[in-house]
């Protein structure tokens, strides 16, 4: 039974994980490549971590909390550098998709 | 008689308490400082809780010039509610950004929105824009040199407006009760 919760989470991890990557390679322009890896990365590592939480847990038979500081210091620093990205690129100007609405 | 006796203890506990703050400035901090600790070292003995402590008390003391102003939680239960409420809308927003990804990118309205920000409070304003970047399709772009504006991308932006309403209804409202009442 456990390991179908961590076949499954770690499934759904990789999944999202990849749809992020596709995303990164697949939009047209920087500002809408952001959001491939800035979502991806929470539901998919976060998946993954909750799996790795519940694998050390029982294999250890202690409770392991380490996945959940990476978790807190994943949502702190991914939208911190998301933004800057997105700063820096407003600053010079990167090219953006001809169908952007409100073009700041 | 009884009176004077109150008045110096109200005077004693007056004069304690600044230095009760000059030694532990940032309590808060160094309870989050505290539990940092203990969970990367994965344990509980005694001798990390005692080392754990020592660096919770000394860290925030050594850098308390760095932190000007105070942090303070007023409203712990409006806290819990919006952290569940993110954590809901990151699962659903990675549901919805997967499948916009997936969808041919020429059907995709990218655009930018403007937000009149109502919060003041410089930890607040952070933590909208971090929370603005998890959840569904948006990641904030820029804060105005006066942090009145908050300028955010969308993946796909139907409507403006309710955009808007839903990122100052969902998050801007919560995050304004917990920081403003410091």
């Amino acid at each position: 039974m456990l390991e179908i919760i961590l076949a499954v989470l770690v499934l759904v991890g990789a999944v999202f994980t990849l749809i992020g990557s596709i995303g990164l390679y697949k939009l047209p322009d920087f500002y809408m490549r952001l959001h491939g890896p800035t979502k991806a990365t929470t539901l998919g590592v976060g998946a993954i971590l909750v799996a790795s939480a519940l694998y050390f847990s029982f294999k250890e038979e202690t409770v392991s909390l380490h996945e959940v500081l990476v978790t807190l210091f994943l949502f702190i620093t991914a939208p911190v550098s998301a933004h800057l990205m997105a700063k820096a690129s407003l600053h010079i100007r990167t090219r953006m998709e001809s169908h952007t609405q409100n073009k700041p | 008689m009884k009176r004077g006796t109150r008045q110096t203890v109200e005077k004693a506990n007056a004069s304690t308490l600044p230095r009760w703050k000059k030694w532990l400035p940032h309590p808060l901090l160094s309870l989050v400082l505290w539990g940092v600790w203990l969970l990367l070292n994965n344990t509980l003995a005694p001798g990390h809780l005692v080392l754990g402590a020592i660096l919770a008390w000394l860290i925030p003391l050594l850098t308390s010039s760095f932190w000007p102003e105070k942090v303070c939680l007023r409203r712990p239960g409006v806290l819990l509610r919006f952290i569940g409420v993110v954590l809901w809308d990151i699962l659903v927003a990675n549901v919805v950004v997967a499948r916009l990804i997936l969808l041919p990118s020429k059907r995709l309205q990218p655009g930018f929105v403007t937000i009149e920000l109502d919060i003041r409070h410089p930890l607040g304003i952070s933590l909208l824009a971090n929370t603005i970047s998890l959840t569904p399709g948006t990641v904030s772009c820029d804060l105005s040199a006066d942090r009145r504006q908050l300028l955010v991308h969308g993946l796909h932006i139907t409507d403006a407006h309710q955009t808007i309403d839903e990122i100052k209804q969902r998050y801007e409202r919560p995050l304004q009760e917990i920081f403003e009442s410091c």
